[in-house]
């Protein structure tokens, strides 16, 4: 049963998941906080069985998937996220009677699908993951199905990454077409035989252009602003964080395992695509005056310092790719929770950065949580975010690319100029109408959590975190 | 090596005293910030004057060591020269001034203005004692969020703009700084500024390297053109918040040329020799010509920092004794009296609320002693012999003289064109008949105002009449960095020769 007990996080969600939806289903609208709470459990307990078997078993299943650190180390990161977006919907659905439990089941399914993509390594696996993932994603995003913004985020991201796949799917097909192998390390072993043909250079093409679209990179992030601003807060907290880093994870595994003899073809792809959203992330953000908007352009902008990583390549690019997302997902759900935590008066969500005006002087706690994870997001020091930016930029300095790496960390500069207009609506303008104080403590702890690991102490866990990270990127190679 | 007596880890507690000072000011109200502000400034400043007294001027380059690896390949590693303390004493001597500065003149979110100003201390306090490069790039870096929020909380009408240039342009400097940084630790393979400043970089490598480190020094210290960011942020900030951007921020730039580019970079430097020289010369002469022009006193004395700041370029640049010696007294002693000028534009505008030159007049008739404390500073920044500025201005010159005839000049007809804004400034304000009822009312300065503006006149004759006592701390450092330097200090173009003459005898000893 050696096999099975490497896939153990995976089957307790799957068989965990599929009991969470019967009792759904027959507790109905009463049991959803119950189920909720389960779910986190289940989500929990899943990155607890993490230890052991599962970080070292290898390729299982004849190459489907392997079990190595690297996925346990992705694992590790989306599953507590998950289990964070399932605690930030307490208190958001129930007003207007919408809450029902499929919301916990479909993120843990979609956790599922994450864990598949970190853990692929042949491209029917690759699909499989992303495909799981993305269906419980479409549903998600036109969760609030009495809310026309919430449903046309749901149609055009369903649309959207149908396309997507498709491109993805045709790729796939392409390269099957010209190896003749769906794994991986056929994969390598095809493209290491020589100059590539050009029915190859198209599959991967087409392959990347299809996960860039999942991990909204630059040319392939047009829904992001959309879906992000349309679906309901929590769900955008969950899409900004698990699902991303399962696509900027898959990318690299597929690049740095599969595609490792082809580097030269698909860096220069991932250089542009990095350098794209880098600064398009930053210079469309300058008009928004939607704070989630304004994040989601924040994510595009910083997949594409993640992207930067990728480019460097070897053991020292993946371990800062790692290191820089695992960092993203904190700064990220801190940031969402905060924005969950802007309700007016009678509770009622507001979106609009104006609504931040003065709150440092009614709320200083919370306005200075939000200020670490804007400086944080913009890689300033003393905050945290700026040590995984170096790690990138370190990575791509010793690959070599030192002129990409000035390039890309001028696009910190102007992504700064809109990370500080939030932090000027907070401490510089006169207070606006105060929001509503919320009860919900876990949540209030959560954003402490986040907080203090972005603060300057977060820099006691650059060396436990880096050995990490590289061990997990050194099983890659 | 630690030389430090009691074993005590000295250097972390003079950066971690003002952030646990500034966390208590966030939960006190206003009285109890402000007087735990002005406690926690002046321990610092009481540590400062113990590691100046510990400090052992013949003793190993780097003292107070202490180190700590955090892992991934940063380390907290700290320890100070006689360069880097000679500046620490500088700060943490400004800070419980200005927190006196902004005693009533700050009357909105006292605490939270407090809690800024100790994060921004224990900062400087960090980058002047970091010996690990990314250690030191994040106090650099993170001293930029307290001003922004001093300059956009408390500042002037166009705050907010002035806040922005202010963060924008110096982030801009300090990523491609950040670039160069990581460059070297993957070439050298090791982060530790000690280390590096005994690594010798390829040729071309220091040429890139030395113009990625003058894009951050260049705008910090300022040099001209990239100084345009000075006049705004000082107009708009606070008083306290101009006297440490002047007194200490902008050492900042200066202390990297020290630690950084010179003794990493001396071909690069070298190199670069001409261009240094040349921007040194325009700041030099322009930026006193528009000083000359202003009508706002704060933007006067802004231009004639850049003006003054100058000297320090030239005589970094110039890389003999004389030079490097005088471009660290001219910090100092700038950091005094641009710090101290700031105060004396502050005790007026805290009575007129104005900045315009021209709403005063007369004020020797009715503010003797504020007029009395304003000449000496005003005689100071020109650099009358006896005080601070002539000391370093007058061994900064003698060092570029021997390298460029025409820098000297030009630094010579810099200290001529002080002496004339300064001067004109102060019979603008002091002199003269009382134009205005309501500034020929103003009282003279009170008790607490004399508190703050009375040590900064004794420390400014006491450098000008003794500079020793901050001489001797640096000399060694200063002969580690010649030794450094000797192989590629710019020929003189005035073809000195050394003569035999009595003249020789008799100051034999001096060499």
């Amino acid at each position: 049963m050696g096999r099975f007990e490497a896939l153990l996080p995976e089957l307790i969600l799957s068989i965990g998941g599929t009991i969470l939806m019967m009792l759904a289903a027959f507790t109905g609208r009463r049991g959803s906080a119950f189920v909720s709470w389960l779910a986190v459990g289940l989500l929990l307990v899943a990155t607890a069985a993490l230890v052991g078997a599962p970080s070292h078993a290898g390729l299982v299943f004849d190459g489907f998937v392997s079990e190595d650190l690297f996925a346990s180390f992705g694992k590790a990161i989306m599953f507590p996220a998950a289990a964070v977006a399932i605690i930030a919907a307490q208190g958001w659905f129930e007003r207007d009677h919408e809450h029902s439990s499929e919301y916990s089941v479909l993120i843990v399914f979609a956790a599922v699908g994450m864990s598949v993509m970190v853990s692929a390594t042949s491209l029917v696996a690759l699909y499989v993951g992303l495909e799981l993932t993305s269906l419980a994603s479409y549903v998600l995003a036109s969760y609030r199905r009495t809310d026309e913004r919430s449903a046309e985020a749901g149609l055009k991201y369903f649309v959207l990454g149908a396309l997507a796949s498709g491109i993805l799917l045709y790729g796939i097909s392409l390269l099957y077409g010209f190896t003749g192998t769906m794994s991986f390390n056929g994969l390598a072993a095809a493209f290491g035989r020589g100059a590539p043909s050009l029915g190859l250079l198209f599959g991967l093409v087409f392959v990347l252009a299809g996960l860039a679209f999942k991990a909204s990179a630059v040319p392939f992030h047009m829904w992001t602003p959309d879906v992000y601003e349309g679906a309901p807060t929590p769900v955008t907290a969950f899409f900004a964080t698990a699902p991303k880093a399962a696509a900027v994870f898959l990318a690299t595994r597929l690049c740095l395992e599969g595609l490792a003899p082809a580097a030269d073809a698909w860096r220069q792809i991932v250089i542009f695509a990095a350098l794209a959203s880098i600064f398009l992330g930053a210079i469309a953000a300058y008009g928004q005056t939607n704070i989630k908007r304004l994040l989601a352009y924040s994510s595009i902008n910083n997949v594409g310092f993640a992207l930067v990583g990728l480019a460097a390549g070897g053991p020292q690019g993946g371990s800062a790719v790692l290191f820089y997302m695992a960092v993203y997902v904190v700064m990220n759900l801190g940031a969402f929770l905060c924005v969950l935590w802007m309700r007016d008066e009678d509770g009622r969500p507001v979106e609009s950065i104006a609504s931040l005006s003065g709150l440092a002087q009614t709320r200083p706690a919370f306005a200075w949580a939000m200020a670490f994870f804007m400086f944080s997001l913009a890689g300033i020091p003393p905050l945290f975010g700026f040590w995984p930016k170096l790690l990138v930029f370190q990575a791509a300095v010793a690959a070599g690319y030192s002129a990409f790496a000035v390039a890309a960390i001028l696009g910190t500069v102007i992504g700064a100029y809109y990370y500080l207009k939030v932090v000027k609506v907070m401490f510089f303008d006169e207070p606006a109408a105060p929001y509503a104080r919320l009860r919900e403590p876990v949540q209030g702890m959560l954003i402490l959590l986040a907080a203090i690991i972005v603060s300057p102490l977060g820099y006691l866990l650059v060396g436990p975190l880096g050995s990490l990270t590289d061990r997990a990127a050194g099983s890659l190679f | 090596m630690s030389s430090s007596v009691t074993g005590l880890p000295l250097l972390s507690i003079l950066i971690v005293l003002p952030l646990i000072a500034g966390a208590l000011c966030f939960v006190l109200k206003a009285k109890g910030a402000r007087w735990t502000a002005l406690v926690a400034t002046l321990l610092e400043f009481a540590l400062s004057l113990y590691l100046w007294a510990q400090y052992a001027p013949d003793g190993a380059q780097w003292q107070f060591v202490e180190k700590m690896p955090l892992g991934g390949g940063v380390s907290w590693a700290l320890g100070i020269d006689g360069i880097a303390l000679m500046l620490i004493v500088l700060t943490a001597f400004l800070m419980p001034i200005c927190i006196g500065a902004s005693w009533r003149s700050i009357e909105k979110r006292v605490p939270e203005y407090m809690a800024y100003f100790l994060m921004m201390e224990a900062l400087i306090m960090g980058s002047f004692s970091a010996q690990d490069l990314f250690l030191f790039y994040i106090f650099f870096e993170g001293g930029l969020i307290p001003m922004f929020l001093i300059i956009g909380v408390w500042g002037g009408t166009e705050r907010i703009k002035a806040s922005y240039k202010f963060f924008l342009y110096t982030f801009f400097g300090s990523v491609l700084m950040l670039i160069a940084m990581i460059y070297m630790a993957t070439t050298a393979q090791t982060s530790s500024i000690p280390a590096l400043m005994a690594y010798d970089f390829s040729r071309q490598a220091q040429t890139w390297l030395f113009l990625a480190f003058l894009a951050s020094f260049a705008v910090k210290l300022p040099m001209w053109p990239v100084h345009t960011w000075l006049p705004d942020a000082h107009v708009q900030a606070p008083t306290a918040g101009s006297v440490i951007l002047a007194g200490v921020l902008l050492k900042l730039g200066g202390y990297g040329f020290i630690r950084f580019s010179l003794p990493m970079f001396p071909d690069g430097s070298l190199q670069f020799v001409p261009l240094m020289f040349g921007l040194s010369i325009v700041a030099a002469i322009y930026t006193s010509l528009v000083a000359l022009v202003q009508t706002d006193m704060k933007k006067l004395i802004a231009y004639s920092s850049v003006a003054h700041m100058a000297f320090v370029t030239f005589g970094l640049f110039a890389m003999n004794r004389q030079g490097i010696e005088g471009a660290m007294l001219v910090m100092l002693g700038h950091g005094l009296v641009s710090g101290a000028l700031f105060l004396c534009v502050g005790v007026v505008y805290d009575r007129l609320h104005t900045r315009e030159i021209a709403r005063y007049g007369g004020l020797s008739n009715n503010m003797p002693g504020y007029a009395l404390l304003f000449m000496i500073f005003t005689m100071a920044s020109i650099g009358l012999p006896s005080t601070s500025n002539f000391v370093g201005e007058f061994l900064s010159m003698v060092g570029t003289y021997q390298v460029s005839t025409w820098a000297a000049i030009a630094a010579c007809f810099s200290t001529i064109l002080a002496a004339a804004y300064m001067l004109w400034l102060y019979w603008r304000i002091c002199f003269g008949t009382q134009r205005h009822a309501d500034a020929a009312a103003m009282a003279d300065l009170s008790i607490r105002e004399w508190w703050l503006l009375a040590p900064v006149v004794l420390a400014v004759f006491w450098m000008g009449l003794y500079p020793e006592s901050f001489l001797r701390p640096i000399r060694n450092d200063v002969g580690r960095l010649q030794t450094r330097l000797e192989r590629v200090v710019p020929r003189s173009d005035s073809g000195l020769t050394l003569g035999k003459g009595a003249a020789h005898m008799e100051h034999g000893a001096m060499r």
